[in-house]
């Protein structure tokens, strides 16, 4: 029993981490993205009274990856916003990783099971 | 009013609202859809997709503090968020079906009920019954640090507690907002679980919850960069500085008036809803 408990606190401690990096790096990248975007566009007239969807190259796991690479501002804010949706979903996988080194096979399904919700969601829903 | 006036302003007030959100404890997500709309009047659409996004950020940078402390308990977590990341996916497909105008009602209900509950006094649980059978089966009992020492504790009322979580799931991924709230309410109140696990577990849980309707609204094009980006930054930077000032004499005055101020909008978000100006 103890050092189960013991094995949760060090998968926590490193769960918190990889939270603490995650926000991190996502915040760094949309803050260069900022930078891009508003010295190139920070004198137009914007308003999202309407809403009509973004363009699919803001939509895409791909094409937003292309986007960023290419330069484009509102690319690199989308691709630091992807990586900070993804830090929930890698600290999930990381979970699974721990209760399986622990062999605690109930929760390393129960956390697969939410893994495969966050994936579905973010490749196919 | 051009670019950069805009993030400037949105950043500004997304600032103030992760600051009181993280202050007060009530949380910043929950008043972002109604600064956006009623303010700024931006599509109730990107403005829960900036809402959920600028969601996942806090409870993740928070996070990473709990979870030194040994509060939150994984295994309560990742079991009750099979129920609030289906939840959530229900949600935003609910979302993507209604009409601005019903999500503004549905919202402002919420505002108020989070209000409402902000005012319920905090009972720590005393009594030491033991973990109901499903519970048990399911290993969720766990310990936390107390003054006394390490205090363990049971876990009862699943069936109930899992029901809630779904529900704060539907409205996480409806609303773009964290559930905090509700998913405080089923921990404590409907599990028995100790109040500061409740809170600290919840926090934990939040940003999985928002993550699974965020890679939908994301692929529906609900998520606008130039409008995610002010507020993200804003409320990650308000609540980063709130979690530091945390003046624990001033809290109470504090949390009266942010609990007005989320009335207040919880009415106007009913009223524009039913009046069709959102």
């Amino acid at each position: 029993m103890s050092s189960h408990n013991w094995n949760d606190q060090r998968i926590e401690s490193v769960i918190g981490i990889l939270l603490r990096t995650g926000v991190f790096l996502a915040a760094s990248v949309v803050t260069i993205g900022a930078v891009v975007y508003l010295a190139r566009h920070g004198h137009e007239v914007i308003n999202y009274t309407a809403f009509h969807g973004e363009p699919r190259d803001l939509e895409g796991l791909g094409a937003i990856v292309y986007g960023a690479l290419r330069g484009s501002g509102r690319s690199i804010i989308q691709f630091g916003l992807l990586l900070l949706i993804a830090t929930p979903v890698v600290r999930v996988a990381f979970s699974a990783v721990g209760f399986a080194i622990e062999r605690d096979y109930l929760y390393v399904a129960t956390t697969l099971f939410v893994l495969a919700i966050l994936l579905y969601s973010l490749l196919y829903a | 009013m051009n670019v950069l006036e805009f993030s400037a302003l949105i950043g500004l007030g997304s600032l103030l609202a992760g600051f009181l959100g993280a202050l007060t404890g009530l949380g910043g997500g929950v008043v972002i859809v109604p600064l956006l709309t009623l303010a700024f009047h931006v599509d109730i659409r990107y403005a829960i997709g900036a809402s959920l996004v600028s969601v996942i950020a806090t409870s993740s940078g928070a996070a990473a503090a709990y979870v030194r402390e040994g509060y939150s308990n994984i295994r309560i977590g990742m079991f009750l968020e099979t129920a609030t990341t289906v939840g959530a996916l229900v949600g935003a497909a609910i979302a993507l079906h209604v009409s601005g105008d019903s999500i503004a009602v549905v919202f402002g209900l919420v505002l108020l009920y989070s209000a409402l509950l902000s005012r319920r006094h905090r009972v720590e649980h005393g009594d030491h019954l033991p973990s109901s059978k499903l519970a048990a089966q399911l290993r969720l009992g766990g310990s936390y640090p107390t003054d006394e020492g390490k205090q363990s504790y049971n876990v009862r009322g699943v069936p109930a507690g899992y029901s809630l979580m779904f529900g704060a799931g539907v409205l996480s991924g409806l609303l773009g907002i964290g559930s905090g709230a509700v998913k405080v309410l089923a921990m404590d109140q409907a599990m028995k679980i100790p109040f500061k696990v409740s809170t600290t577990t919840s926090n934990f849980m939040i940003g999985v919850t928002a993550a699974a309707s965020a890679g939908l609204y994301l692929r529906r094009g609900y998520i606008a960069p130039g409008l995610a980006m002010p507020v993200m930054l804003g409320v990650l930077a308000g609540s980063l500085i709130g979690a530091r000032v945390l003046v624990k004499a001033r809290v109470k005055v504090l949390r009266y008036l942010f609990a007005a101020v989320i009335v207040v909008l919880g009415f106007e978000m009913i009223y524009n809803g039913v009046t069709g100006r959102l």
